[in-house]
Formats: C-alpha cells, sequence, structure tokens
C-alpha cells in the first residue's frame, strides 16, 4: 500500500515523532511505500538541523534525515508553520529577508497542499500528534 | 467500512478514551499507543468501559509503550491484544480509514 | 509538485477533519481551517466535524484582538465561498457546554453523538489536528 503520514508535534517534547517514525520505518521493512511524512504545527521542529541531543539520546533529526537519503522518503514541513517557528531553507532565507537558514538534510520546505494531496494520493494517512 | 482510531493520552490526563469510545462502534477498533497504553493493564479505573467497549470494537495495545513504561509482563484486560509496530502497520492497511483522536 | 500544479480529474476522495479543540489556548484550530482552505484547490468531497471542544470555534464574538491574537473566526463563515459547505456539529457537544446554534457563527448540520460514526464511516481521509 501507499502510505503517508502526518506528524504535528516537536522533537523530544512529545512521543509524537518518535511513534510516526517507527511506524515508517516498519511500513517499509513490511514492503509499503511511504510516499510522504508531512510536518504540521510545531512538526516542522523535526526539520532543523542545529538540534545537539545528548550523545546517548537518540537524534531525532538525524534519524529523518537519514530515512530521506536511505529510503527516499519525502519529508515535507509545511512553509506557514516554518515562517511561524523559524525554520528556513535558502528560498525563505531570501524571500523573508532572514540573516541564516537552518533546514536539515532531506527535508523539504512546501504548502499544505503537499498534505492534502498525500491524502489524495496515498491508501492510508496516518496522523501523529499530542 | 471498519476505522481503526488510534488514543495516545492516558484517560487520566485527557478525556480522550471516553470520547472516543462514545463515538465508535460495530466494526471500528481502537489502537492505545503512547500514554494511552496504561490503560490496557488490568486493574485500571477504565477496565469497565473498555471491557465493554470490546463487545463492539477490537482493542489493541501497541505492546513497546506498555513495554516503556514498565508494563510489559503486567496482566492485561482480556479483550486487549498486542501488536507491535508490524502490527500496527498491519491494522491501518487492513481499515478502511484511520483516525487519530488528538 | 507544487501546490499550483496540483493536476485536476483524478479520482475524489471524502476528506473529514475533526476539529475538537477550544481555539486561541493552541494553534489546531487555526492551522486546521488553514488546510480546510489550502485543500479547497484540490476539489475534494469536504466535510468538517466539530466535536467536544471544536463547537467553540464557532462561537459568535470571539475578540481575541484582546489578547493580541488574530481573530480568524469570521473565516469560516467565508467557508461557503471555497465550497465547503459540509460543517457538522454534534449536539451533545453543545449542551453540555450550556450552548445552542443560536451561539454560532454560521449555520451548521446538527448531528446527535450517534449518527457521527455513520459520519465518519463514508470517509476516505481523515484529518485532525
Amino acid at each position: 500500500m501507499k502510505l503517508a503520514v502526518l506528524v504535528n508535534e516537536g522533537p523530544y517534547q512529545h512521543q509524537a515523532s518518535d511513534s510516526a517514525y517507527q511506524f515508517v520505518m516498519a511500513a517499509l521493512a513490511a514492503g509499503h511505500e511511504v510516499m510522504r511524512v508531512f510536518f504540521y504545527h510545531d512538526g516542522v521542529n523535526n526539520g532543523t538541523r542545529l538540534t545537539t541531543p545528548p550523545q546517548d539520546d537518540r537524534n531525532i533529526q538525524k534519524r529523518w534525515s537519514a530515512l530521506a537519503d536511505e529510503h527516499k522518503v519525502d519529508l515535507v514541513l509545511c512553509v506557514a508553520a516554518c515562517q511561524r517557528r523559524g525554520i528556513v531553507d535558502e528560498e525563505e532565507m531570501k524571500r523573508n529577508g532572514k540573516d541564516a537558514s537552518n533546514i536539515a538534510e532531506g527535508f523539504r520546505i512546501s504548502g499544505l497542499g503537499q498534505l492534502v494531496e498525500a491524502g489524495v494520493e496515498a491508501d492510508r494517512l496516518v496522523t501523529f500528534g499530542d | 467500512m471498519s476505522t481503526l482510531n488510534i488514543i495516545n493520552k492516558s484517560p487520566f490526563e485527557k478525556r480522550t478514551l471516553d470520547q472516543c469510545l462514545k463515538r465508535i462502534g460495530e466494526g471500528d477498533s481502537v489502537l492505545l499507543i503512547e500514554d494511552a497504553a496504561i490503560c490496557a493493564v488490568a486493574g485500571t479505573a477504565y477496565a469497565e468501559q473498555l471491557i465493554a467497549a470490546s463487545k463492539q470494537s477490537k482493542l489493541y495495545v501497541l505492546q513497546p509503550d506498555l513495554q516503556a513504561r514498565g508494563f510489559a509482563e503486567a496482566a492485561l484486560l482480556d479483550s486487549m491484544e498486542q501488536v507491535d509496530y508490524e502490527g500496527f502497520v498491519n491494522l491501518v492497511v487492513t481499515h478502511d480509514r484511520v483516525h487519530s483522536w488528538l | 509538485m507544487e501546490d499550483d500544479e496540483y493536476q485536476e480529474g483524478g479520482e475524489i476522495k471524502k476528506f473529514l477533519y475533526v476539529n475538537r479543540r477550544l481555539p486561541h489556548g493552541t494553534a489546531y484550530a487555526i492551522e486546521s481551517l488553514e488546510t480546510v482552505l489550502i485543500g479547497a484547490a484540490f476539489d475534494q468531497d469536504v466535510s468538517m466535524l466539530f466535536i467536544d471542544d471544536g463547537v467553540y470555534q464557532l462561537k459568535k464574538e470571539q475578540a481575541p484582538d484582546c489578547i493580541d491574537f488574530k481573530n480568524f473566526s469570521k473565516t469560516y463563515r467565508a467557508l461557503e465561498m471555497y465550497d465547503v459547505e459540509k460543517l457538522y456539529v454534534e449536539r451533545e457537544s453543545l449542551e453540555e457546554r450550556g450552548l445552542t446554534t443560536d451561539d454560532l457563527l454560521v449555520v451548521v448540520e446538527l448531528i446527535p453523538g450517534s449518527e457521527v460514526k455513520a459520519l465518519v464511516d463514508q470517509q476516505d481521509v481523515i484529518l485532525s489536528f
């Protein structure tokens, strides 16, 4: 099946992004396609490359980036939520006059339409939140 | 037509379990994940409500979330089936839709 | 694929947006509404369900400017322009909060809790925030 996942919460504060990641890994292991993981609300905070979690703890952001790299899962951060929370790529940096970008490898910033599109194209959409 | 209802909050913290159970029925399933896993354990104040719900709906709990919270060996409600993440994925694909109660 | 390149003419799915939270205490209400508005461009069959504290999102006379918040409640009245016309409110959720449809800023379809399952069973995709 073609699956899509929505992550509504940021890393560490809620288990949502962990549960989503474990679900995606299990889905891929079972041979399903995960067409997109869409990050909304505080979920966009999964996409900053500036985190420094303790060495003995899981690195949530790096885990997502590895997922994109190894399994080609499309990781999309909602642009409006990113603007509110300061997750910035090169394009947003120029467009909004910011002095830095901080997006992590493997993520891309795009519109809410990508979430709706995922709902249309996937066979199942699973949401992880608070 | 079947819905997989996912609950992730302890019923002692939020009323989500109660609010979900009163709107579902025959053919629906409930999967308890994250903090909600604790009400799969036998002997809580929510046991009766879950047993009643199990007459019409299938009940599942995500085992890693039980284990994480110290309940790996705990006696669960009779009607509760444990699944791992592979089982979670299987529940998603075998139901018609997923409703995460947030 | 960017939003404005979405190809029309594909399958139409039934989307249900479930709203269960008060506005303003968290951002879920406004961000859910933004998804509905953007999603309107995809010409899917959209319904919105307001249950539990979600009914407060439709309350008349919200004045959040006093806490420096944007008043997005009037946007619910504009949903019709986006062809989002199926707004369902659960009767019990209103009643247990001492509210009636007179307290709401849009015309809604009031349904009893016993019919929520039937509504959900018709859907392909359920979005909750």
